[in-house]
């Protein structure tokens, strides 16, 4: 039983005092004095050419201070692309200018084309609807493969086409993999959607830019899950702010999933405007204004084909893939489709040839860029259906297609075809995991119950695999990403043996405040209440990467345990001067340092008050002071895999989905708290099965958005998901980060998607509707009927 | 503006207020009780929910001076006399109902009303009662599990399977 | 929202008085207002708030009929409608979420003739009465279309007088993103006969579905719907659900709630 506080205790959050009772302080909770207020006047279609914008009337009314344009912007930076992929022929991508207010023509519904700002919100808003804005609307690019047809309306005029790349990927592989095809005993192919989905996080996206002339100091107050990551790409390359006199705080934050890593153009107006008018200024989203102005997720149209030898061994895979970029390349979209999608083409399996490729496309939509899982999702979905489809038409058992074609044990560490290695997994143990949890075998039985009561009941498996924590840094910049990836951490011990832990990750949800304080009181054997996590404010944080991709707990926190590891080794001395005794003789337990064999010993704050009341010190040897920042730079991927059991009962009258039961059975390494944990993977399974059922982005064939809200964009509710049964007892630690932990937030939201579909398929098979072999997200109870009724 | 006066947590207050202000805005805004959230505009999510006059509502559906002279209980007021956790805050602190914290208030006022009208609810009820409050980060497991636990119920079999 | 004055009258007569101005309109619950207004999609000058109208509100039997006040807010109706006519409470029990019932008034929801609210299909069902401050309207009568009914600029609806039916049942299919109904169809049978009405599904907003009634008149039973279709061709065709899946709802849900009635 591991100690209160200490690694694999269930603690509870410290972060939740605040939140429960109304004292959190989210971004839209900060107002400075003399704060104005930005509205933005954005595009009502999705593609036009702006003849002439007048504002006369707007800057007249009542409370209006001033109104911005994109001619407010020239010489102005525009929003950087933080990843350049490159193609198949060795070329880099298209990369077309993104201002931070519309040039010249407008790209999607919501782009934004003028800013009033004024005393109040209502009053920037009256003025903005005075704002004669002379468009010529244009023909809109909305289909991806219309889009790339001959003569469509192209969306940057000064690109060559719509197609921002055509990846392929293992490029030398294509010829083996088509080889492969030809000889196969058995082939299968699926065609699918992956549909375009709106991360939403509750709380809108906020920014609220300051500006002291005095200092010359520039601070933005924004919704990030990155501050660092806003203030080098907003200060570099947008605005032309130096670090020193830029600072960024992302403060408490509802809610990312990937949406609020993106550096925006709001973000760039506030700080800008704030400057130009020496007072604050304020901007709120809507949710109706987040709808067209979040970057939105997945929107991939995929076709996938699996080869297999006479045995049924996978012997190949080639997909092609059409990824959607939107309008714009949001900051780390085209990596998605590529380097986090193509990497994990293989799955759990042990398929010898790959080829995957993609060709990323430019519409009149909002930008496409990561959300929870961003690529493996994508990924997983289609392999893990495509298994499915597999089996059937084989007719053999999808459990046992699975197992025969899983990587095991002894492989690894495994390179898989497409450029990766997986360092650890048992796959087999987690199918065995879900399988009990989920009581397969007795499966049948109910199903027959179900039928009784003339319903129809499936049950649906995905194993999937995901790769967080992407890095190294190198390899990463060979592959075209313009940052470093990855982590920091100061810890600065008070002098009577408290300690402040500076992150570079950032907690919006996940719990850091809690669980990083347990590494730490765990490594040193102190109460954790003794140490504080303080993250998100660039003056006071080490340069860091911030949170997405699962990344936290395996670089952060590894950045974490490296500086806690120089405050040890450096406490040791002092502990060694005081006690008189050999360095290597120390060892600390349980708070305390002590000489092996002996019973000397010195606590904890004994050794801190020495460090900085140094009357009794090694001076000559050593610093006073016990403060220590490591810089952690993974040297690859972790691996985390697991099997997922859905269990559906479909009413044949209306085609409704009832998810029964999801069995979660989760290899994530090491885990530091277990409560925590299982609470990214419920988020997570809510998501995925969201998507499975419910959710779907839609733009009508004129790039109008048509689920622009709450009431037409489904968001999973209470009573539209089971309880979940969440298992992390399959443990094959990470074997090159010191904690041995591999990431769970995004795993939920991959897994589940393919097995709440392969269950309503089987669920339809078992009631004799065979003619079933897919339906695409989300399968809504209209979508489930009417395939039901096609023959 | 017109000068509006009411109840909030037991505390008589009154400020300006435009028609179009909403009581939301009035809470945030006027009487810097932040709080209460807004997270969308269609009365949907339910991270606005406060009591007024002992009923649950969307106080971002609800004009300010509509509420004039009513006793309002946003989640300022759900702590305990001494500042410790009220019951339902504490379960929802024990079994992680919450994680971004951004819709715990309303999760929180809407668990007071049903607790109030149903003081031991069903799974069931407690996933339907929840239907007007959106949660993106916990997948509502928890939520219903910490709702369950607040009325005194054995939770501890939730989601874990029979093996 | 643009501005506006608000008003909040505590009898109908200055209520009225107060809608006489110009630009004037009624706010009941402001469940389906304030979010359009948000959207500023209208822009009163004066708000005239009915909750605070003591005769508005209220649910009270009077022989075989109950009166219900416009300005009752549908959890009252769910709690004190449940002895009298249970599928009028049980259909006000499930609208929108419980903050919303508490706010939502049937009076607001039946003015608002929203085409896949709750309320609407109920009146009509029921052969219920509007009644407003100038006159009775039968429900036959008051839904026009779309957002359309037969009350004048300035009319209130005071009470809503349903007779109470001997079986009844309202169900609903709800659409996955507002809840509001996909299908929904309310059965009531009185001596007379029966009457179906389905909301959420035609284009024209909530109609009587007059094969189901004369086939539910012969015979109430599920089974007497038995290969009965609504005709697709002015059904709603959405993201939500296809012209073909809402005639077909039509009939599943009137079946289920045949069977709820018994």
């Amino acid at each position: 039983m591991p100690k209160d506080g200490g690694i694999g205790a269930s603690t509870k959050r410290r972060e939740d005092l605040r939140f429960l009772t109304g004292n959190g302080r989210y971004t839209d909770d900060i107002n400075l004095r003399g704060q104005l207020h930005a509205y933005f006047l954005r595009s009502q279609v999705a593609h036009g050419r702006i003849n002439a914008i007048d504002s006369s009337t707007a800057q007249g009314m009542p409370g209006v201070v001033r109104v911005f344009t994109g001619a407010d912007f020239e010489g102005v930076g525009g929003l950087p692309c933080g990843w350049q992929v490159t193609d198949r022929f060795g070329q880099p991508m298209q990369e077309p200018a993104h201002p931070v207010l519309a040039q010249g023509k407008v790209r999607h519904v919501g782009d934004p084309i003028a800013v009033v700002v004024a005393e109040s919100l209502e009053q920037a808003r009256d003025a903005a609807e005075t704002i004669e804005v002379d468009i010529t609307e244009l023909p809109a690019a909305v289909d991806m493969k219309a889009a790339l047809a001959e003569g469509a309306p192209k969306v940057h005029d000064d690109l060559t086409s719509n197609l921002c790349y055509d990846w392929g990927f293992v490029e030398e592989n294509k010829g083996a993999v088509n080889e492969a095809f030809e000889k196969a005993a058995h082939t299968v192919s699926l065609e699918l959607v992956n549909q375009r989905l709106v991360a939403n996080p509750m709380e809108p996206r906020v920014a609220v830019g300051d500006y002291d002339p005095w200092n010359d100091m520039s601070t933005l107050y924004t919704t990030s899950q990155n501050p660092h990551v806003i203030r080098l790409l907003m200060g570099a390359f947008v605005l032309g702010i130096p670090e020193h006199k830029l600072r960024v705080v992302a403060p408490d934050v509802g809610g990312g999933f990937g949406s609020k890593i993106f550096h925006y153009a709001e973000e760039a107006f506030c700080t800008f405007a704030a400057r130009k008018l020496k007072k604050p200024v304020k901007w709120t989203a809507s949710r109706s204004e987040a709808f067209i102005s979040d970057a939105q997720g997945r929107d991939h149209v995929t076709k996938i084909e699996l080869a297999l030898d006479a045995d049924h061994n996978f012997t190949a895979i080639r997909t092609e893939t059409y990824a959607n970029m939107g309008a714009y390349l949001s900051t780390f979209a085209p990596s998605v489709p590529t380097w986090l999608h193509g990497t994990l083409m293989a799955g759990n399996y042990k398929t010898p040839l790959i080829y995957v490729n993609v060709k990323a496309v430019f519409t009149n939509t909002v930008p496409v860029d990561a959300y929870r899982g961003a690529g493996r999702p994508e990924a997983t979905f289609q392999l893990e259906r495509l298994v499915d489809k597999a089996a059937r038409e084989l007719g053999v058992d999808p459990i046992e297609l699975r197992r025969k074609n899983f990587i095991q044990p002894d492989q690894f560490p495994y390179a898989t075809p497409v450029a990766v290695e997986y360092d650890t997994g048992n796959y087999d143990a987690t199918m065995d995991k879900m399988l009990a949890l989920s009581d397969y075998a007795g499966f049948a039985a109910r199903a027959e119950e179900s039928k009784k009561r003339g319903k129809l009941r499936g049950f649906g498996i995905a194993h999937y695999i995901e790769a967080c924590g992407i890095a190294p840094s190198n390899l990463v910049g060979q592959l075209g990403a313009r940052a470093g990836l990855y982590e920091s951490a100061t810890v600065r011990v008070n002098a009577t043996g408290s300690i402040s832990v500076f992150t570079g990750s950032h907690s919006h949800g996940q719990g850091h405040e809690t669980t990083f304080a347990q590494v730490v009181a765990e490594m040193i054997g102190i109460d954790a209440g003794q140490v504080e996590i303080v993250h998100g404010d660039t003056s006071n944080t080490p340069m860091g990467m911030g949170t997405y991709g699962s990344r936290s707990l395996a670089v952060g926190g590894s950045a974490l345990v490296r500086a806690t590891n120089k405050i040890i080794d450096k406490a040791k001395k002092v502990a060694a001067h005081l006690l008189e005794a050999s360095e290597a003789d120390i060892e600390l337990k349980d708070g305390k340092f002590s000489v092996a064999g002996t019973d000397k010993s010195v606590d904890w704050a004994g050794v801190t008050l020495a460090a900085y009341v140094p009357h009794n010190y090694p001076l000559e040897n050593l610093e006073p002071g016990l403060e220590e920042t490591a810089f952690y730079d993974p040297s690859n991927f972790t691996y985390p895999a697991g099997a997922y059991g859905c269990e559906v009962e479909v009413d044949p009258e209306t085609g409704k989905v009832d998810v029964l039961s999801f069995t979660a059975a989760d290899d994530f390494g090491n885990v530091v708290n277990p409560m925590i944990v299982e609470g990214q993977v419920h988020g997570g399974l809510a998501q995925g099965i969201g998507q499975a059922l419910l959710e779907s982005c839609t733009y009508d064939e004129n790039g109008q958005l048509v689920t622009g809200s709450f009431m037409d964009y489904a968001m999973p509710r209470a009573d539209d998901v089971p309880a979940y049964t969440v298992d992390h007892s399959c443990v094959t630690p990470c074997t090159h980060n010191p904690l041995g932990v591999k990431g769970c937030g995004e795993a939920g939201a991959i897994g589940s998607p393919p097995a709440v579909v392969n269950a309503v398929i089987d669920a339809l098979h078992r009631g004799g509707l065979t003619h079933v072999s897919h339906i695409d997200m989300p399968l809504t109870p209209s979508r489930v009927w009417s395939a039901m009724q096609a023959k | 503006m017109t000068k509006i006066s009411m109840t909030v947590n037991g505390r008589s207050v009154s400020a300006e207020a435009e028609g179009r202000t909403l009581l939301v805005n009035f809470l945030r805004e006027a009487l810097e009780l932040t709080g209460t959230h807004v997270g969308c505009d269609t009365s949907q999510c339910g991270a606005c929910v406060v009591h007024v006059d002992g009923k649950a509502v969307k106080s971002c559906t609800m004009l300010a001076m509509d509420a004039e002279g009513a006793s309002v209980t946003t989640i300022e007021g759900m702590a305990n006399a001494d500042g410790s956790l009220g019951t339902i805050q504490q379960a929802f602190q024990d079994h992680h109902g919450l994680q971004c914290g951004f819709c715990t208030p309303g999760m929180v006022m809407s668990t007071a009303a049903l607790l109030a009208e149903n003081p031991k609810p069903t799974e069931a009820e407690v996933r339907h009662y929840l239907e007007g409050n959106i949660c993106r980060c916990t997948g509502y497991h928890n939520i219903v599990k910490a709702v369950l636990a607040a009325s005194g119920q054995d939770v501890s079999g939730m989601g874990v399977a029979a093996e | 929202m643009y501005n506006f004055d608000f008003v909040k009258p505590s009898t109908l007569a200055d209520a009225v008085a107060a809608l006489a101005g110009d630009e004037a309109q009624a706010l009941s619950g402001g469940q389906t207002l304030l979010p359009t207004m948000k959207q500023r999609l209208n822009a009163p000058a004066t708000l005239v708030s009915l909750t605070g109208i003591p005769e508005l509100k209220g649910v009270c039997r009077d022989g075989d009929t109950l009166v219900i006040g416009a300005a009752t807010p549908h959890a009252v109706v769910a709690a004190e409608a449940a002895a009298h006519y249970p599928a009028l409470a049980a259909l006000a029990g499930g609208i929108g979420d419980p903050a919303v019932r508490n706010r939502g008034t049937i009076g607001g929801s039946l003015a608002n003739n929203d085409p896949s609210a709750c309320y609407p299909s109920a009146a009509l069902a029921s052969g219920a009465t509007i009644v407003t401050n100038q006159r009775e309207i039968a429900a036959d009568d008051y839904f026009v279309g779309l957002f359309e009914t037969a009350l004048h600029e300035g009319e209130i609806i005071t009470s809503v007088r349903f007779p109470i039916p001997t079986k009844a049942a309202y169900a609903k299919f709800n659409q996955p993103a507002s809840r509001f109904a996909l299908t929904g169809a309310f059965v009531a049978q009185y001596a007379s006969g029966v009457r179906v009405a389905i909301t959420g599904a035609s284009e024209g907003g909530v109609f009587r579905w007059a094969e189901a009634e004369a086939a539910l008149s012969a015979n109430f039973s599920a089974d007497a719907l038995n290969g009965l279709a609504a005709p697709a061709d002015r059904m709603i065709d959405d993201l939500h659900g296809t012209r073909e899946y809402r005639a077909h709802l039509c009939g599943v849900m009137t079946r289920r709630a045949v069977t709820a009635a018994h």
